[in-house]
């Protein structure tokens, strides 16, 4: 079942997220793809993540689809322009590549080469509506026909904690005018401030018409907790979440931060329109069993035959 | 960069700069002249420099976006802002700046516009950076340029 169909079923759905790996093989995109496979409807395969080289996108994303996964493509506007993007459409969807998530992209400061220039030739709602544009009416942003146009499943991203708060529901609202199909959001360490901007969505009845998928990250080191609260733009962790997973001896952090990642999971699961999680566990990924075991999540392959998902 | 001109007396210069057939006429006027294009173009650019750090992108999304540019935002982003701003509303590649887009809502919510940052903006054509947005906006150029 793809993640489409398990949206569309109004089933709960679990995605996760792999970095592809600095270097010209795809064997750790397999390895991980296998891991996860019978735990998650479908993997994020980052673009650049943090504006660091990495394998290609739609390289990792045909390997993860190899391993019988399927993938999530990520384009972000830092690199490319509106040529390459809408030319990279039409290459993944005749691979087979489906799944989009479109970002605005962090900017090249944050990565391994700083002076490279930063493109944003479209911002990540045109880009959206490009990539419907093409799908929908059969056309390049220029006009030209496409014959035959791409099909896709557009997902888009949002931080619902980021200032200004006000405006935050809205944004994705035009995120979904443009052609959203589902949202994966930024890290939520605290459900009660989604649940804020949850209540917003609503009240737009954005959640009728794109599926929200809550991002739900698992610490696994002080230091890794660390560099969320201080190095990753737009994150946000609460004294007390910080407080807690500081407060175990090292060597327990990463157990500290799994229980804490079910429990964040089994509260937003909880939460009125709230249609599965997004799991931020990119190089952490033997953590997914466990804390979808304990939060009671399962979206297992296995088990699909049996009731009848 | 912070606008030197607040937001209530932006919106009454904007009342007094819409579009109408006196400015049409006179903007093709200078356009179509030699000397006046570039004198008009350099006095625009002095002005919105001054006043909204502007960029001369030649597609002027201001009357949007609670007079803020959108252009001075280091990923040049036009639709709202990224998911990077800090808790402070600090931009996430300068902190020491504040989101242009963080301060647009602001100007724009204090004199009832708010619903402004809704309109879905068309991409820039990059063709018209340096030209007068002013002459392009009283040409009608520019209605295509956002949207519902």
């Amino acid at each position: 079942m793809s993640l489409r169909e398990r949206l569309a079923s109004g089933a709960f759905a679990v995605t996760a997220e792999i970095s592809p790996p600095r270097g010209a093989d795809t064997g750790p995109i397999t390895q991980t793809a296998a891991l996860l496979r019978d735990w998650v409807d479908a993997v994020n395969v980052t673009d650049n993540q943090g504006s660091n080289v990495r394998l290609a996108s739609w390289a990792g994303s045909l390997a993860a689809m190899a391993a019988g996964l399927e993938p999530v493509m990520q384009m972000t506007c830092r690199d490319r322009n509106r040529i390459a993007l809408q030319s990279d459409l039409l290459g993944a969807s005749a691979l087979g590549i489906r799944t989009i998530l479109v970002m605005t992209g962090d900017h090249p400061k944050f990565g391994d080469h700083p002076g490279a220039k930063p493109v944003f030739d479209l911002d990540s709602v045109q880009l959206l509506w490009t990539l419907r544009h093409m799908r929908d009416q059969g056309a390049l942003l220029s006009g030209r026909r496409l014959d035959p146009p791409p099909d896709c499943f557009l997902g888009a991203v949002e931080n619902p904690v980021a200032p200004p708060a006000a405006f935050r529901a809205e944004r994705l609202g035009k995120k979904v005018d443009a052609g959203a199909q589902f949202v994966q959001t930024q890290y939520v360490f605290d459900p009660s401030a989604f649940g804020r901007w949850m209540a917003l969505v609503r009240d737009l009845g954005l959640h009728e018409r794109c599926s929200i998928l809550a991002g739900v990250g698992a610490v696994r080191s002080r230091r890794a907790l660390d560099f969320l609260r201080d190095k990753v733009p737009g994150v946000q962790v609460p004294d007390e979440v910080y407080r807690r997973l500081r407060g175990v001896p090292a060597d327990q952090t990463a157990a500290e931060g799994a229980r804490l990642a079910a429990e964040t999971v089994r509260q937003l699961s909880e939460i009125d329109g709230v249609a599965g999680v997004h799991l931020l566990v990119a190089g952490h990924e033997q953590a997914v069993p466990g804390i979808l075991d304990e939060a009671g999540v399962r979206v297992s392959r296995e088990s699909e035959g049996h009731d009848g998902r | 960069m912070h606008p030197r001109l607040g937001p209530r007396l932006a919106y009454r210069v904007q009342q007094v700069l819409r579009p109408r057939p006196g400015l049409r006429w006179l903007s093709a006027r200078i356009e179509a002249s030699g000397l006046a294009r570039p004198l008009f173009t350099g006095a625009e650019r002095q002005a919105k420099q001054a006043l909204f750090g502007c960029r001369m992108c030649g597609q002027c999304a201001l009357p949007v976006t609670g007079y803020v540019c959108p252009m001075g935002c280091p990923k040049e982003l036009r639709n709202g802002p990224c998911g990077g701003v800090g808790p402070d509303g600090g931009c996430e590649v300068y902190p020491e700046m504040r989101c242009v887009w963080v301060e647009a809502y602001e100007r724009a919510a204090s004199q009832g516009r708010a619903a402004d940052l809704r309109l879905l903006h068309r991409p820039a054509d990059h063709r018209r950076w340096g030209e007068s947005s002013w002459l392009n906006y009283w040409q009608g150029r520019d209605e295509g340029l956002w949207g519902s």
